[in-house]
Formats: structure tokens, C-alpha cells, sequence
């Protein structure tokens, strides 16, 4: 059976990576000017958009808490984000665990839209980090960052943030979301078999990652807010 | 880093057409991997810092192969001689296209360090990545590609500070790549240039494969045509779908290798097709996956088989054949056999082949190194002469060489092939017996160290400590009475037993299985050592080890008053030796008693023997003949195949005698107990593992194997009852001739060769009505109880582990349905090769023994050729 080589002698990955290199990340936050905050990131080519309304008044009455804010979030991948064009229905199975300060909104909403625009593995990491970006960029306050990113094992080799192919060829994949300041986990996600020796080792990979990421989102919003700033002062 | 976007488009296998885009990064931190280079960052260089030098380049230098360089000439770059080679993504990525053998043959040389092969990845290198340009065919790319990195690799030696001057040459059988690599000053060679410098191994020349090519193109302009051209793969695909064509596996006769069969659907039944005939075969070589074409029915084959020993020179060979295929005269009363020739070979099973150099194509006086063309005749008679051209004819005249066939054009009656390596005289008892490991692809070399440092670090000196017992929820079954029963002079124990009264009148029956997974655990490079070997291999005068011996014959051997660790089967039997219930446990036994097969039989016999072992025996064996007994009315077979013993003498290990292997009570003792052990298991792992436990089945006889057979049986009235087990059973029992006690024998060997063979499978890959051991004639069947010999019984272990223990931690090896397939394909094949050895062991002793000896013995004729017929002798 010709098997796909999924990583070479040298050490190198079907794209050109290390096992432990994340893919080129771009992220830009005020994407859409409707929104209250909106966020644009690509993980590699897969391209995620977010976009953030409210906090706004509870729509049903009956989903009103007294002493926070609901979050209602909507997954949506699009028919064209794949090589085969597929049509998917809408769902929303995926809590990503955000962290927000929702005690300070009480009896109100928050709407988080995710749009999935491209699909080349990683999808709920992307997810994941671009409401971070798109809350953040809507000024709702929050813990921290929240970032996420995947690790995977290819013959025992842990890898980090697996794209489509390596994620279709049977590969583990784990999903870990952490605060990046006090280094607390908020999800950690799987749907395949990983041997349980494996586990560690894949999950300090996917948390080095996330602590990657952070540093480069980190750098997108510092540097948006410099902007902002910068206008601000002319 | 940079980066690229690749993206092509590609049919997918429902035939829709996508657009793939993948990521391509360029690394600025790929190394050149030189011991010379200062400017690279590289930890432990692979190319030395001294390569070879040559007449023709003088500068010391690396090797840069093209694709093709690979693809023909493997054989010349496994060679020891060539060392401190680069070798190219691009070329990899090629070759994984083109053939996934050579592919992997490549990878593992790149994995050995000595031969220091340095895979370079130029494709993801910032400097050596290209774009295909506009109208470049994606071959001239990658051609580019690698002169492209070859250049890098010139300039990046030559730049920087050296300690000497060092260069790479690119080696190519491409004319029209060398040209453009010499306008853009590459130094370039062709293979056979290159190894004609190498002086100190000439053997080198002899490996070159010619180019294909030109030989063809000078044949042809000669205007000799001796075969059809084959049919593209897109023709015979449609053909054979269409119905036109069929698909099958050739299967040459051992008898004639000018007449084959292929099991193929013809006429909407599963049958033999006949091939008769070198035009019909076209080309193809026993193994080869062939699509045929039925012939018109005037063509079909009417006569009775000719046996042909290979003629040497060509004129007879085609009278032979001419005689074989005209001579229908003979005979009308024989069926006509379906006939069919070759239209294209869909599968290629070429290997390296063993044999010899025929002395009458030797031409030229004593000592000449001239190359010229000899005739190569393999040792499997089913593969056709080779024509091979070496310059060392006279010193290879005698001795057993490999040989690899390079092509087969249609403008040649033979083959063309190329000298690999010599491996001793010819009639050497270790030649021979190399020549039939390589023959049946048996791993025989030792282990390597990397598997030795698996071993326990105690050695020898390895005990059962209190932790095996208490922390490892083992059983403690060391005060029972374990013993063992086995052939004389077996040192790889992997079974005993025990039985005793329990105080509800039932019996407690154990079997005690070697636990070998306690120290080979997946993953280790010993266990993949294992799996690779799948089987230990017998042959008369030696033994080829799945395990290393320090287990097989030590640790794991279920050695007499020693402590053991072990898998247990434990049973509640009733007095009618019915189960009543069934338990698996891992345990620790002490073996008390060793016996042979006669000297428990002797026990059993002798009435003055009353100690508690020697009554164990005797119920064990009331309780195997009831077994016994239940699993005949159930419609088990009892088939015989004649089995030899060699007395070997002591120092030469030459046969004095040879004698028939004898069968005892206690034979069928021990055997019936591992059966039940397999049944439980089987039935246990099924229910934990329903898609991928290792099973193993016997499928049922298709009719038409036994049709010989039974016309023969009905010259003497008797019938052959085939559709269950139970009715062949039956009949076989029926086949009696009162005037001769041995025919009964006879009849049951040659029903064995009409059986097909039991394989492994895993449980998700058949339907379960496919789980049937026909021979057994049980639903479910495994193999469990010879671990240290068998792969097949490892795996089970641990799926049997598994079951028993909630708490194991387990990976894919045992969930993985097709990963356990391709494990139980190469269980089989290897299994299959594993029996061929040692059959042909059997013979080659056969023939030592028989050696300038003449014997008298009565004899049974079993099959009738043209000229000659096949004799079954009895002692």
C-alpha cells in the first residue's frame, strides 16, 4: 500500500515543517465594520473568520441570567471551504471555553460568529483563536487570551498543528486551549485514539504551541491598539 | 522561512475533479550534511571527509544519482563499495511513484549509517526549490531540480573555507540530461563509466544494467520479433472489465516450465486455466499478476502433461515446445482444459533469483576477462533462463550466483538480467543451504545489536522474582505438577500441562503457554524483528530463530524445574471431558518433569508407574482420545503427509539415514490440548476484538481441486465425497483396499494436496461464516500456544492479555483492523515461505543421501506424464 510519508528522514513534514513549528499565522482584528468586534486569521490555509455583537439585550426573554451573560455562538462552514464542494449544515458542537467577565454583563447577550472560509485542518484551534481576537477587538473584557492549537503523534513522533492531509491520514489530533498567563487549561479536545503513553508528551507540544500563539496574537493587538493610539494622538 | 503555495489538480476516486492547494515551506536550515563544510550547522555530518576519488575525477566527491540511476541499478547502490551519496527529495519522491519496492530498498539504505546516504531536501531548500516553467513536462522539471541541487552542492563546496578541495558528481543514464548538466558545467557520469573507474571491486561492471533501450532498438533493427507486445494497463483494465480479458496469478508447472496455470473466472466459473507454451506465456514469470485471453476451444489443451528439464541450447527448447503444443494427436478421451495466453502483465513479481551459469554458454579459453553473454539457469525451475553479460564467466563456472532480470523485450527469447553476487561453490552444504533461504526470502541474518539490547540486562542468570508474582496478577501455579511433552531434543518449550481432581468431581485442566509478550513488547525493535521473520524456520540441520535464542531457548522455554513465567488456559472438565468452564490467567509455573513423547508413553503403558504424575498423564490422554473422538463425528480430517527424519552424523552433519517420523498416543495428547487452548482463545479474543482479532481459517476446497483425484479413485470403484469435511471424512475411511494397507495412506496424502491453505486473517476483513477451519472443522480457530515460534501466537497473546486485564494500556497494533491485515499477508506469506525451506531442506538432504547410492524400494505411481510419471515411495 503506498502510504503517504508523513514525515521523512531528515525529520521533515509533508509541507516543509518541523515537527514542532507551527504553520505562518496571519491575524487582523476590525475586519467588519458592522460588528462590535470582528477578527480575520489564517493558520496555513485555514482561514477563519469571527465576528462579535454585543453585548446586546437577551433576544428570547426566557434565556435571560440574572447575573451574567449568555453566549450564543454559530459555527458555519462554508460549502467552498474544502478541495470537494460539500454542502454542511450549520451546528454549533463546539463550547469553545472562552473566558469572559460575563458577571459584568447581567441579563444580556453576546453573539459570536464563526465562519470557516477555508478548511486545511485545525479548524477548532482557528475557531478558537479568532473569537479570541474578535471578543477582544470588541473591548469585552476577559481573563486572558484564550489560544488554542493542535498537536498530533505521527510514528510516536509528536508533531504540532497538523494540517489536512497529516490530520486525514489517521493521525491523533489533540485540541488544547489554555490561558497563556496562568497556564490553566480550558479544553482539551479529541476524537481519535492516542496511546496513553503518547499523551503527554503531545499535550506539553500543543501547549508550547498555544504559548506560540500567544505571543503572536498578542503582537497583533498591541500593535492594532498602537495604531489606534497612534491616530488617537495626531 | 518562506513560503509557497503548490496547488495541481487531481481526479479524486469517485472521479471528481478537485483542486488541491498545499502549503510548501523553504528552509534556510537544511544542511549539507558534509564532515568538510564549516558553514553549515549540522551536528553529526553524514558524508565523510574523505569520498573516493576516481580516475576520471580526480577531486574526491559525492555521489548524486538521478531517479532512473535508482530505479535500474539498485543493486550496483546497495553495493558496499558505494558510499558518501546524496540522495535527492525530488529522486525519492519520484521513486515512490514508480515502484514502492525500490523505494523502500532506498530508504533502507539511507537509514544505514555506514553507508553513509544522505537524503537532502531540496525540495523544501530555499536555494535549490524551482517553479516548473511554462510547457516544462513535470520530468524536466524534476531533471532540472536535481542539476539544479547538484550545482548548489558544486558551488557550496567550493565556497567557504575547506580543509581540501571536494566536489559531487551527478550520475545519470540520461544523455540528454548529462549534455544539459555539462553546459552548466556539472561533473556527470553514466553508471557503467562511473564503476568502470572503480577498480578495486570489478564486480560493479557486471551489476550495470544496460539501458534498456538501445539493446531493444538493435534487436529490433535486426527484425526479430519473438513475443506480442503486451497491452497498455488502460486496455486491459477496460478488458477486463468488460469481460474479455481475465485476471489471475501465474503459476508455472514445477514439472514443465512451458506449461502454467492461472486460477481465473472463465465462463463464469472459478477454474485452472491452462498457458501453454513460451508465445503464450509472453513474457510472464511465475508469480506475475497476468491478464489472459481464453483461446477459441479448437486451441484448447487435450494432452496429458510432459514433464521438461530445461534443454540447453534453444533449438530443442522450441522443438519441445512445438511438440508440446502440436502434439494433440493422443488421447481424445481427456477433457478439454480451458486454454488461454497472455495478453499483458498487470504485476510484475520479479526478485533476484539463485543458480548458476550454464558451463555450455561459456565461451572463450581458461581465465579471460572479456565480458561476454552466458546463459543463467535458476535453481527455482519455474523462472526461465536468464541471458546475463559479465567479464568473470570462467571464475563464476561452478558456483551458485544471484542474478536480477533487468527487462524482457519482446525482440529476445530469454530474459535479460545482470550479475548481483556470488555466494560459494555449488554442492557446498552451506551454499546450498543459502541459496534456499535467499530462494524462500527467509531473514536469516543475526540479530542485530540493537535487538540483542532488548534481551532482559540479566541474561542467563534472568529469575521469576516475588514482584512477577504479587505485582502482575500472575497465579501462583508453582506447586502444581506442570509437565511438558515434546518431540527428543526440543529446546524451545513453549507448552506444558497440568490436571487435577477438584473436590466436585470435575477435573482442573491448565495449559501452560511461554509468556513470551512479557518480554517483547511492541514497538521494540526486537518485536518488529519478529514480526518481519513472522516464523522460526526448520531445516533438517538447523534452525532459523523468529526469537533470539537467549528466549527462545532460555527465558521462555518452559524448561523442567525451573521457575517460568507463562499464559495459562485453565479449564473445569467434567469426566466426559466436556467444559464446563474456562479461564485465562498469566501465571508463574516450575515445570517438573521434560518428557519426550516416548517417555511419556512409557509412563502411560507402564503399570508399575503410580505416582501422581504419571496418573495425570493417563487422564490427560483418556481425556484427549474423548476430544478426539467428539471432533471426528464433527467431521475433523485425519489427513497424513509423509514426514522425514535425518540421522545426521555427528561432525559433517552429513545424512547416514533417513527414516520416517513416527507418530505415538502422546502426539495426539499434547495436540489436542493445544487445539482446545486455540478454540478458547479464539472464541475469547472474537468476542473483545470483533474487527481485528487474529484468526486463522481453513477455506473450503473448491470442487475442482479434487477432480484428478477422483477420477483417479474411480479406476478402483471408489468415490470421493467433497462437499462438507464430514462426507470427506467418511469417504477417505471408505477408501480401503484390503490387498494393500498402504493405499488408504496414499489416498489421504494426495487429498492433502488438493486442500488449500489455512491462513491468518483479522476478524474485520471476512464474514463470519468465512471463520470456518475446514480441516478442523471448527467455526473459530487460532494460533495461541507457539509463541516463541510464531509470530501469529504473539499477537494473540496480547489480544488475549487484553481481554483478561481491564486496566492494560494498548495502541493501534491491536485495534487496527488493516494494519492487521497486512500483518496476517505477511504472516502468511511468510509461513508459507517458511514450509517451502524446509521442504526443500528435506530434499536437498534427500539428494545428499541419495548421492552416488543406489536403493531398492517398492513404490506407488501417483501421477502419469507424457514421458514420465511421479513416484510415491514407502518405508
Amino acid at each position: 500500500m503506498s502510504r503517504l510519508e508523513l514525515l521523512t528522514p531528515e525529520g521533515l513534514r509533508v509541507d516543509g515543517r518541523r515537527p514542532n513549528e507551527l504553520r505562518k499565522i496571519i491575524a487582523k482584528t476590525s475586519v467588519l465594520a458592522q460588528a462590535d468586534g470582528s477578527a480575520y486569521i489564517e493558520q496555513g490555509n485555514t482561514k477563519v473568520l469571527a465576528a462579535v455583537y454585543g453585548p446586546q439585550e437577551v433576544r428570547h426573554r426566557m434565556q435571560i441570567l440574572h447575573d451574567r451573560a449568555i453566549i450564543n455562538v454559530e459555527f458555519n462552514v462554508a460549502p467552498f471551504s474544502t478541495s470537494e464542494r460539500k454542502k454542511r449544515s450549520k451546528n454549533d458542537k463546539y463550547d469553545n471555553g472562552i473566558k469572559l467577565q460575563t458577571s459584568q454583563f447581567p441579563r444580556s447577550q453576546i453573539d459570536i460568529y464563526l465562519q470557516v472560509l477555508q478548511h486545511d485542518g485545525g479548524t477548532l484551534q482557528a475557531c478558537i483563536n479568532a473569537a479570541t481576537m474578535a471578543l477582544i477587538d470588541a473591548g469585552i473584557p476577559m481573563i486572558d487570551y484564550v489560544c488554542a492549537s493542535t498537536a498530533g503523534c505521527i510514528d510516536k513522533q509528536p508533531v504540532l498543528d497538523l494540517n489536512y492531509l497529516e490530520e486525514s491520514s489517521d493521525s491523533p489530533e489533540l485540541t488544547v486551549a489554555i490561558l497563556p498567563r496562568t497556564g490553566k487549561v480550558n479544553l482539551m479536545s479529541m476524537e481519535s485514539r492516542l496511546h496513553v503513553d503518547m499523551l503527554e508528551s503531545v499535550a506539553s507540544l500543543a501547549t508550547e504551541g498555544c504559548e506560540q500563539i500567544h505571543t503572536i496574537l498578542d503582537a497583533v493587538v498591541r500593535d492594532t491598539t498602537q495604531h489606534l493610539k497612534d491616530s488617537l494622538m495626531q | 522561512m518562506s513560503l509557497r503555495a503548490k496547488s495541481f489538480i487531481k481526479r479524486t476516486k469517485k472521479g471528481n475533479v478537485i483542486k488541491v492547494i498545499k502549503e510548501h515551506y523553504l528552509r534556510d536550515d537544511i544542511w549539507c550534511s558534509s564532515a568538510l563544510c564549516e558553514s553549515c550547522n549540522h551536528t553529526d555530518a553524514l558524508l565523510s571527509a574523505t569520498p573516493r576519488a576516481t580516475e576520471s575525477f580526480r577531486t574526491p566527491h559525492y555521489i548524486v544519482p538521478d531517479t532512473n540511476v535508482f530505479m535500474n541499478q539498485i543493486d550496483i547502490m546497495e553495493h558496499p563499495a558505494i558510499k558518501d551519496v546524496i540522495v535527492l527529495q525530488t529522486v525519492r519522491e519520484e521513486l515512490r511513484h514508480l515502484s514502492m519496492p525500490i523505494y523502500n530498498r532506498v530508504n533502507a539504505i539511507v537509514a544505514d549509517k555506514n553507508k553513509r546516504f544522505y537524503a537532502f531536501s531540496n525540495e523544501h531548500h530555499k536555494e535549490t526549490y524551482i517553479e516548473r516553467m511554462k510547457d516544462e513536462s513535470p520530468n524536466d522539471r524534476n531533471d532540472r531540480a536535481i542539476r539544479v541541487s547538484v550545482k548548489w552542492y558544486a558551488n557550496h563546496l567550493a565556497n567557504g573555507k575547506k580543509k581540501a578541495p571536494i566536489t559531487v558528481v551527478m550520475l545519470s543514464d540520461d544523455r540528454d540530461n548529462r549534455e544539459k548538466a555539462k553546459s552548466a558545467a556539472i561533473k556527470c557520469s553514466s553508471v557503467r563509466d562511473y564503476v568502470a573507474d572503480l577498480t578495486d571491486s570489478p564486480e560493479l561492471v557486471d551489476m550495470v544494467v544496460s539501458a534498456k533501450d538501445a539493446s531493444e532498438a538493435q534487436a529490433k533493427a535486426d527484425g526479430k520479433i519473438e513475443y506480442e507486445e503486451h497491452l497498455s494497463q488502460v486496455q486491459i483494465a477496460n478488458g477486463v472489465k468488460n469481460g474479455k480479458f481475465s485476471q489471475g496469478t501465474l503459476n508455472i508447472s514445477g514439472h514443465n516450465y512451458l506449461e502454467a496455470t492461472v486460477m481465473a473466472t472463465v465462463e463464469g466459473k472459478q477454474q485452472n486455466v491452462y498457458i501453454v507454451g513460451r508465445k503464450n506465456m509472453n513474457r510472464s514469470i511465475q508469480g506475475d499478476t497476468v491478464a489472459i485471453q481464453v483461446l477459441p476451444k479448437s486451441e484448447w489443451k487435450k494432452t496429458a502433461s510432459v514433464a521438461i528439464e530445461e534443454d540447453e541450447d534453444e533449438a530443442t527448447e522450441m522443438k519441445a515446445e512445438s511438440e508440446n503444443t502440436d502434439g494433440m494427436d493422443v488421447d481424445n478421451a481427456l477433457p478439454e482444459m480451458p486454454t488461454a495466453k497472455v495478453v499483458g502483465i498487470i504485476r510484475k513479481k520479479w526478485r533476484p533469483y539463485c543458480g548458476f551459469i550454464s558451463k555450455k554458454s561459456i565461451h572463450g579459453t581458461e581465465g579471460s576477462t572479456s565480458a561476454q553473454n552466458v546463459i543463467f539457469r535458476a535453481m527455482d525451475r519455474r523462472i526461465p533462463s536468464i541471458k546475463i553479460r559479465t567479464t568473470q564467466a570462467h571464475t563464476l563456472a561452478g558456483q551458485r550466483i544471484v542474478v536480477a532480470i533487468d527487462s524482457w523485450p519482446t525482440t529476445s527469447v530469454l530474459p535479460l538480467g545482470h550479475f548481483v553476487k556470488t555466494l560459494g561453490s555449488s554442492g557446498d552444504k552451506e551454499t546450498e543451504t543459502e541459496v534456499l533461504l535467499l530462494e524462500h526470502d527467509v531473514p536469516f541474518q543475526e540479530f542485530s545489536k540493537r535487538i540483542l539490547e532488548d534481551l532482559p540486562a540479566e541474561g542467563e542468570d534472568w529469575v521469576v522474582l516475588d514482584k512477577h508474582v504479587h505485582n502482575e496478577r500472575r497465579r501462583d501455579f508453582r506447586h502444581l505438577n506442570v509437565c511438558s511433552i515434546d518431540p527428543p531434543g526440543c529446546t524451545d518449550i513453549d507448552d506444558a500441562l497440568h490436571v487435577r481432581a477438584l473436590p466436585n468431581g470435575n477435573f482442573e485442566v491448565g495449559v501452560h503457554i511461554a509468556d513470551v509478550t512479557y518480554f517483547v513488547k511492541p514497538g521494540m525493535p526486537m518485536d518488529e524483528e519478529a514480526a518481519g521473520r513472522g516464523t522460526t524456520v526448520y531445516l533438517v540441520d538447523k534452525r532459523i530463530d523468529m526469537l533470539p535464542s537467549l528466549l527462545g531457548t532460555n527465558l521462555c522455554s518452559l524448561r523442567s524445574n525451573v521457575e517460568r513465567l507463562a499464559f495459562s488456559c485453565i479449564w473445569e472438565m467434567n469426566e466426559n471431558a466436556e467444559i464446563v468452564n474456562v479461564d485465562f490467567t498469566k501465571s508463574v509455573i516450575k515445570s517438573k518433569f521434560s518428557f519426550t513423547y516416548e517417555e511419556a508413553q512409557n509412563r502411560i503403558d507402564d503399570d508399575r508407574m503410580q505416582d501422581d504424575v504419571t496418573k495425570g498423564i493417563r487422564t490427560l490422554n483418556s481425556f484427549a482420545k474423548k476430544l478426539k473422538q467428539r471432533r471426528l463425528e464433527k467431521g475433523a480430517l485425519t489427513l497424513a503427509s509423509p514426514e522425514v527424519r535425518f540421522n545426521l552424523e555427528n561432525d559433517s552433519q552429513d545424512p547416514v539415514d533417513v527414516e520416517l517420523k513416527e507418530l505415538k498416543d502422546t502426539n495426539a495428547l499434547v495436540e489436542e490440548f493445544m487445539l482446545l487452548a486455540n478454540i478458547s482463545v479464539a472464541e475469547r479474543i472474537y468476542s473483545k476484538f470483533p474487527d481485528s482479532a487474529l484468526l486463522r481459517r481453513h477455506p473450503t476446497p473448491p470442487d475442482s481441486n479434487f477432480e484428478e483425484l477422483r477420477r483417479a479413485l474411480s479406476e478402483f470403484n471408489i468415490s470421493l465425497e467433497t462437499s462438507t469435511s464430514k462426507e470427506l471424512s467418511d469417504s477417505l475411511d471408505r477408501a480401503v483396499i484390503p490387498s494393500d494397507p498402504y493405499f488408504n495412506k496414499m489416498v489421504r496424502i494426495m487429498t492433502t494436496r488438493c486442500m488449500l491453505q489455512a491462513q491468518y486473517f483479522s476478524s474485520g476483513t471476512e464474514a463470519e461464516q468465512d471463520f470456518r477451519h475446514y480441516g478442523l472443522a471448527c467455526p473459530i480457530y487460532t494460533h495461541f500456544t507457539s509463541p516463541i515460534r510464531r509470530y501469529s501466537d504473539v499477537m494473540v497473546h496480547r489480544l488475549l492479555e487484553a481481554c483478561i486485564d481491564a486496566d492494560l494500556t494498548y495502541g493501534q497494533e491491536l485495534t487496527d483492523k488493516m494494519r492487521m491485515k497486512e500483518l496476517c499477508d505477511n504472516l502468511n506469506f511468510r509461513n508459507r515461505m517458511a514450509q517451502q525451506a524446509a521442504r526443500s531442506s528435506v530434499e536437498l538432504y534427500t539428494n545428499l543421501f541419495f548421492r552416488n547410492k543406489v536403493v531398492e524400494e517398492d513404490g506407488h505411481v501417483i501421477r502419469i506424464l507424457r514421458n514420465g510419471f511421479v513416484v510415491l515411495v514407502q518405508k
